[in-house]
């Protein structure tokens, strides 16, 4: 009859203290913390961006654009293919996800399907009548493909938002092809959006100057590029061929000429420099053009053989224009195109009048809700106040020490939280009291009040969980928030207003030997 | 000594009242319903797309002039509204066209008019495909913690237990979606939590009064069904009551000092729990009623006897 094991005494007064630790660091500066001995524990909450202000950007990857340019490069494919063999075709087009051509010989087919399947596998074809083929990827390989596409986004953008010195980003895929961009304290996310904005895709390509390039005219072989030259464009036709792309480069560096112009000083690896070198000694004399995302940014004829695998790339550029390109060219390329579909920032301000009036907000509920407490139930309102008070603890550790991010319908859910944690101790006292009217001697309808009440807590906070739960499994940022918090809450309700309340009255019992109580 | 807020004896025949109860609550929900279908929502923009902007003047904001000032650099409606203080601006416009690509332009054009003299505490641009996902989820949401929490009471009771409280639930939900309706509040990612809130802790009183109707049917084997369960109602009422009470103070807490965002989002649940408590005292438990839920326990009685 209320009689705790010692164990069991030890380990709630343990929790509870374990919990003030965790909880501590979140009333000290992080300049405070960083004099603290070593054991102590230093991780504080987390804000969410709607608290600590930030940009907060989602980012779909443009799978259309991945698609068009995999059936461009599938129709290449089958071109280069099927004229090594010498086999005649027509009206080779690349579709939305198929490619199609027609065998100018019918008795062709087998040959031709077996020489595209030879050079890749993932192709299924299939044919109709009059020698049509139909080309496309297989769903597993298009479905590795998108896969992989997604991966290296998410790597390029993390390597490019750490190379602007953003503190402490926040980088998550979400659904299958979004990637959201979080961060904190930025406030005009105008310049990180540019430089997500590109893809980067640096290659190093021979000009063809025999060709007299024209804008929409296209010729086999090339392809007719701008490249802004004193404030004109001109075009160039590219070949198509790609000695090298931005994959070798190991550096890109802004700089300076002689001129004290801005440039870009990169360097290649090994097997770059090499590729270089060889292009570069047997073409002396030749045009090559460095092309980003289908511009041309500069075309320098080749006057002496480049071996040491350096280069510079001198662009009529800007100072801020090289420090991007060459933070571009550092980064990477991304394998699609980003958009941007929803952008979201908080200025400082609001986010600091939210945190104060959500602390004020929840301070005046806390204590709206104890008053009550001790107004309904006098001494077992105050033993349920206690319990709040280390329910609150218990949670700020929590959250500390998970690394969970309070946002603002956060703070809101530390609110709710209280007014419900205490519906433990209003069904347990409500039993305590039923108890005694049913003429139960106290300590066993303390007994009795604790236990009975106990599946009906168990049941109606289970079906809370569940609820809690949903919303975080289908919401976003502020509503995970929300979730994070309550259900917490909730789970932490458990063990204080029911063990703790209890140990605190068995302590009161033993110590005063009551005959009747005041509830 | 507490004081004895509630009665402890109080014996309200619940039951006997429950047609002039389910009328009203069938005519609320009949209304509420009637202003989803023909009103419909005023959706905010993480429903609709479109960009918000809040933003502090120097001094006190010409809403006035705001207004066709950046209604002739868009398209669509352009709604400015003050927010706390007279220095305070909530912009909000129209999804534009050309995709994401055109909401930028516009989000540029606007900032570009405002100019370097105004502070913008947030900005927000939301694109149609984010909208059209959050409101499946939204659903999604909805209806799975509805489908959940049946199962749950149908494992953990009976049946019958699992549908009287689908239907409550789904009661409670709509006077939430229908406050927003009827008096036009913005229907965004929060009125999401305002419902799921109000329907969890509708099923918490719920699930107490079903657990007293559970030990008072073991308990009380011969006691007519009406009475054991104004009977259960009546004994769990005072918890009930103290609970929400509790929770309705701290809302209250957080509508009245919490600032414009938080008090948009306590509204709707205060309103909840309020339609959560009632419906749980006074629909949950005596929908029971015609579920035929003694008929396994008298004969179990038969065959003993």
């Amino acid at each position: 009859m209320l009689y705790i094991p010692l164990w069991k005494k030890i380990l709630i007064i343990g929790i509870c203290l374990l919990g003030l630790l965790f909880a501590s660091p979140n009333f000290f500066t992080r300049e405070q913390l960083a004099s603290f001995p070593s054991w102590y524990p230093k991780s504080q909450i987390t804000l969410g961006l709607d608290l600590q202000g930030g940009a907060h950007l989602l980012l779909e990857v443009d799978f259309d654009a991945v698609q068009k340019e995999q059936m461009a490069s599938l129709a290449d494919m089958a071109r280069t293919t099927l004229r090594k063999e010498r086999i005649g075709y027509t009206g080779l087009a690349a579709k939305k996800d198929f490619v199609t051509l027609i065998l100018r010989n019918p008795a062709d087919l087998e040959k031709a399907k077996s020489l595209i399947h030879n050079t890749d596998t993932d192709v299924e074809i299939t044919s109709a009548a009059e020698g049509q083929l139909t080309l496309r990827f297989d769903e597993t390989s298009l479905r590795a493909r998108r896969k992989s596409v997604l991966a290296q986004s998410i790597e390029i953008v993390r390597r490019r938002v750490d190379e602007m010195g953003t503190a402490e980003p926040f980088i998550q895929q979400q659904g299958d092809d979004r990637i959201l961009v979080q961060l904190p304290g930025v406030q005009d996310p105008a310049r990180i959006k540019a430089m997500l904005g590109k893809t980067a895709k640096l290659q190093f390509r021979f000009v063809d100057m025999s060709i007299n390039a024209e804008p929409g005219k296209p010729v086999p072989g090339v392809d007719i590029l701008p490249e802004e030259r004193d404030g004109k464009t001109i075009y160039l036709a590219v070949k198509k061929q790609v000695i090298l792309s931005g994959e070798n480069l190991v550096d890109a560096q802004p700089g300076f000429d002689e001129y004290n112009r801005p440039i870009i000083n990169f360097k290649f690896d090994s097997l770059g420099a090499k590729k270089f070198g060889d292009a570069t000694k047997n073409n002396i004399g030749q045009v090559f053009a460095i092309v980003l995302d289908d511009k041309i940014i500069m075309a320098p004829h080749i006057q002496t053989p480049i071996l040491d695998g350096r280069g510079m790339i001198t662009g009529g550029f800007s100072v801020q224009q090289a420090q991007d390109l060459a933070l571009l060219m550092r980064a990477g390329a991304l394998p699609a195109p980003l958009n941007v579909i929803e952008e979201r920032t908080v200025g400082p301000g609001l986010g600091a009048d939210s945190i104060a009036s959500g602390e004020y907000a929840t301070i005046i509920a806390i204590l709206m809700v104890a008053a009550f407490m001790f107004i309904a139930y006098s001494f077992f309102g105050a033993i349920a106040n206690i319990a709040v008070v280390f329910n609150l603890i218990l949670l700020f550790a929590a959250l500390s020490v998970t690394h969970a991010t309070l946002t603002l319908p956060g703070i809101a859910g530390i609110a709710l939280t209280v007014g419900m944690a205490v519906d433990a101790n209003v069904l347990i006292n409500e039993r305590i009291k039923e108890e005694l009217r049913n003429g139960r001697k106290m300590l066993s309808a303390i007994d009795a009040g604790y236990n009975r009440a106990m599946t009906t807590i168990i049941d109606s906070n289970l079906t809370t969980l569940i609820g809690v739960a949903l919303l975080y499994y289908f919401g976003a940022g502020p509503t995970r928030g929300f979730a994070v918090t309550t259900s917490l809450g909730i789970i932490i309700s458990m063990f204080t207003a029911i063990s703790l309340t209890k140990l605190i009255l068995a302590w009161w019992i033993g110590w005063r030997r009551p005959t009747h109580l005041p509830i | 000594m507490g004081l004895h807020l509630i009665p402890y004896d109080t014996k309200i025949n619940f039951v006997s009242k429950k047609n002039i109860i389910f009328a009203i609550l069938i005519a609320v929900a009949v209304i509420c319903l009637g202003s989803i279908f023909t009103k419909g929502f005023t959706y905010g923009i993480d429903f609709k797309g479109g960009l918000l902007l809040e933003i502090r003047t120097s001094g006190p904001a010409d809403i006035g002039k705001l207004r066709s000032e950046l209604s002739d650099l868009v398209q669509g409606e352009v709604t400015l509204q003050e927010f706390g203080s007279p220095n305070d601006v909530l912009i909000r416009v129209e999804q534009q066209p050309g995709g994401d690509a055109g909401q930028l332009v516009a989000l540029n054009k606007i900032k570009a008019k405002l100019g370097m003299g105004v502070e913008y505490r947030k900005v927000e641009s939301v694109g149609p495909k984010v909208s059209e996902d959050l409101i499946r989820n939204g659903i999604y949401a909805i209806i799975g913690a509805l489908v959940a929490m049946l199962i749950y009471i149908w494992f953990r009771f009976e049946w019958q237990f699992g549908v009287c409280s689908l239907i409550t639930l789904a009661h409670d939900a709509l006077i939430v979606l229908g406050l927003f309706s009827i008096f036009g509040l913005e229907f965004n990612e929060n009125a999401i939590i305002a419902v799921l809130i109000t329907v969890t802790y509708s099923i918490n009183d719920t699930v107490v009064i079903y657990d007293r109707i559970r030990e008072n049917l073991r308990k009380f084997k011969k006691m007519p069904l009406a009475d054991l369960i104004n009977r259960s109602i009546n004994e769990t009422l005072s918890r009930t009551i103290l609970t929400s009470t509790t929770t309705l103070l701290s809302l209250l807490g957080l509508y009245f000092f919490g600032g414009p965002v938080i008090a948009a989002f306590s509204l709707p649940i205060i309103v909840g729990i309020l339609a959560g408590t009632v419906s749980s005292i006074t629909v949950s438990a005596p929908l029971l009623l015609h579920m035929h839920l003694r008929e396994d326990n008298e004969l179990g009685e038969l065959s003993k006897s």
